[in-house]
């Protein structure tokens, strides 16, 4: 190893020390953004250092530097436009989309190096061989999984899962393929053999997402990041490049660590949702507001005199208010409510909103401070002295039964909402949430009904209370 | 099996445990930024795409390093930039004259109870 070639990745290893520091240091909100500018640094330093390995190997063409400089600049402007305009709510898509151009260019680079290195004198290492199966086959089937899940996320495609009979039988044919490509790659280089393995790779990539109903999006995405560092820290196998190593693992922990916990918190194994235990959607049947026996309704004015006169509330915002886009509303009606000496936090459920922590992004956007959302080992004890719940939105997280056996939800961590004192549900129907299941909390003596659009609610409440209490 | 992959090996396993030890500590407040930020991190891979530039020779091998070049940088620009804007939003106190009314609220409420 000459003397360059060492400083170059000992300065690689400083860039991945960087990405590190960076992640430690979103342990605290307070320290965060400190923590991006150290990650962001370390992209910094590994750009440069690759830009002076370039120029020190002395290889490159004037295509060459033309290919790259051109696409990085059409790509980061892309980039920088979409991170500016993007909307909170769409958060989950941007995120999306990036684990797909992810993983699209760490399939890419292993594509090229087996051409590049497969027509050359020598041929290919098996062991490496078998890394840039993993890379192309993991890069695929992100790239594709992931673009159909941004696509359910922004309703271009239906989020209701899409079924056909056979879909289980494509998908084995498709990972045979694969798996039986692959192996004669190894066994025999072969270029075909390897576009085969991309091909199905990309279906397969297709058929595993498009199955899966919109409320699974936190749990999609979170192992889609996580494939896509997996994929990357392939590549760096395959290239020989320690940074690409070292940041792959630390994104494939990361989205495996997010995974785990959203499917906890959603109450299925990991394993389950790999091998397509997905199916129920999100789509609420309509049932007939008030329908059901022992459902009592509440109006907006009631509503307001009893938020307004509490000690206590505490709001659980759901899935419901992220789809009405109403975080700005609730905001608006937690200061009210706290300009009238109520006591508001929020509890915020793992799996709340579209993707993890996806909730508490937009009520910080509407300007709600961090230190009152409550995660839910923390506010659980704290509704036994709540005035009122204010569930917004949110169903199945708030459903008593899931603290019996023998139902659909058994054994899910929820919010112990039916603890406070009493409790408004504002909610569009009596339709069930994505386990289909009745919620018991809704017939409740202790709970009122409020059959209202989050977003129309929120605001006929704030109102309520600045006239009727005002 | 050579040495180099065996180090490569080593480095894998060692970086996966040192991201589940310090991811595992993240709140769950931040998980959306933190997705977003290893999302960024994973942008590393415009390195590779940068290498096959620098390589190749071939035409196909031109609209690879293109096309790579081009989804890493969309990668890594928009990652950080939005990371950015999220982590802007974190605020410990609103920036409305509101706090001391809600700070007054709490502790009235902290001697009722």
């Amino acid at each position: 190893m000459s003397g360059f070639s060492f400083a170059t990745q000992l300065i690689y290893v400083l860039a991945a020390s960087c990405f590190v520091l960076g992640l430690h240091l979103m342990n605290t909100p307070a320290t965060a953004r400190r923590g991006n500018q150290f990650s962001m640094a370390g992209m910094a330093i590994a750009i440069a250092t690759t830009l002076a390995l370039i120029v020190h190997a002395g290889v490159i063409s004037a295509t060459g530097w033309t290919v790259m400089l051109v696409g990085a600049l059409i790509g980061g402007g892309v980039g920088l436009y979409a991170a500016r305009t993007v909307q909170m709510t769409a958060m989950p898509q941007l995120v999306s989309m990036f684990n797909a151009v992810g993983g699209g260019a760490a399939a890419l680079v292993a594509i090229h190096d087996y051409i590049h290195v497969a027509g050359a004198a020598g041929g290919v290492a098996e062991s490496t061989t078998v890394f840039t199966l993993l890379d192309v086959i993991i890069g695929s089937v992100t790239f594709t999984g992931s673009i159909i899940a941004a696509g359910k996320l922004q309703g271009v495609i239906t989020s209701a899962p899409v079924t056909f009979p056979g879909a289980r039988a494509v998908n084995l044919v498709l990972g045979a393929l694969a798996v039986g490509a692959g192996g004669y790659v190894i066994a025999t280089p072969s270029l075909l053999g390897l576009w085969i393995v991309v091909v199905a790779a990309l279906a397969f990539g297709v058929l595993m997402v498009i199955p899966i109903g919109g409320a699974d999006m936190p749990v999609v995405i979170s192992l889609l990041n996580a494939f896509t560092g997996t994929a990357v820290a392939m590549a760096g196998f395959v290239i020989g490049n320690w940074a690409l190593i070292i940041a792959g693992a630390l994104v494939g922990a990361s989205g495996g660590i997010l995974t785990k916990l959203m499917a906890d918190a959603m109450n299925r194994s990991i394993r389950n949702i790999i091998l397509g235990g997905f199916g129920t959607g999100d789509t609420a049947v309509a049932v007939l507001p008030g329908a059901g026996a022992g459902v009592t309704a509440i109006a907006a004015d009631d509503a307001a005199i009893q938020l307004a006169y509490a000690g206590k509330v505490i709001i659980v915002p759901g899935y419901g208010l992220a789809a009405a886009q109403a975080q700005h509303e609730v905001a608006e009606l937690a200061d009210e409510l706290e300009s009238h000496g109520v006591d508001v936090s929020y509890a915020i459920h793992p799996v709340a909103g579209r993707m993890p922590g996806h909730m508490n992004v937009l009520l910080a956007e509407a300007n709600v401070p961090y230190p009152l959302l409550k995660e839910m080992d923390d506010v659980n004890p704290e509704f036994a002295r709540t005035d009122v719940a204010l569930v917004i939105g949110a169903n199945d997280v708030t459903n008593p039964a899931a603290r019996r056996s023998g139902t659909a939800i058994s054994g899910m961590p929820i919010l112990d909402v039916d603890q406070a004192k009493s409790i408004i549900v504002i909610k569009r129907s009596m339709g069930h949430g994505y386990a289909g299941i009745d919620n018991e909390l809704y017939t409740n003596p202790k709970t009122s009904m409020y059959f209202a659009d989050a977003k129309t609610a929120l605001g006929d409440l704030t109102s309520a209370v600045k006239t009727l209490v005002g | 099996m050579s040495t180099a992959l065996l180090t490569d090996l080593v480095i894998f396993v060692l970086s996966l445990w040192v991201g589940f030890e310090v991811i595992s500590k993240v709140p769950a407040t931040l998980h959306t930024p933190l997705m977003s930020a290893a999302n960024s991190i994973h942008g590393i891979i415009l390195v590779g795409a940068m290498l096959i530039a620098a390589t190749t020779n071939s035409w196909i091998g031109y609209v690879i390093a293109f096309v790579a070049a081009m989804f890493a940088s969309a990668n890594v620009v928009g990652g950080y930039v939005v990371t950015g804007r999220m982590l802007k939003m974190f605020r410990k106190r609103p920036t409305a004259p509101a706090a001391p009314a809600a700070e007054a609220a709490a502790s009235r409420n902290g001697q009722a109870s």
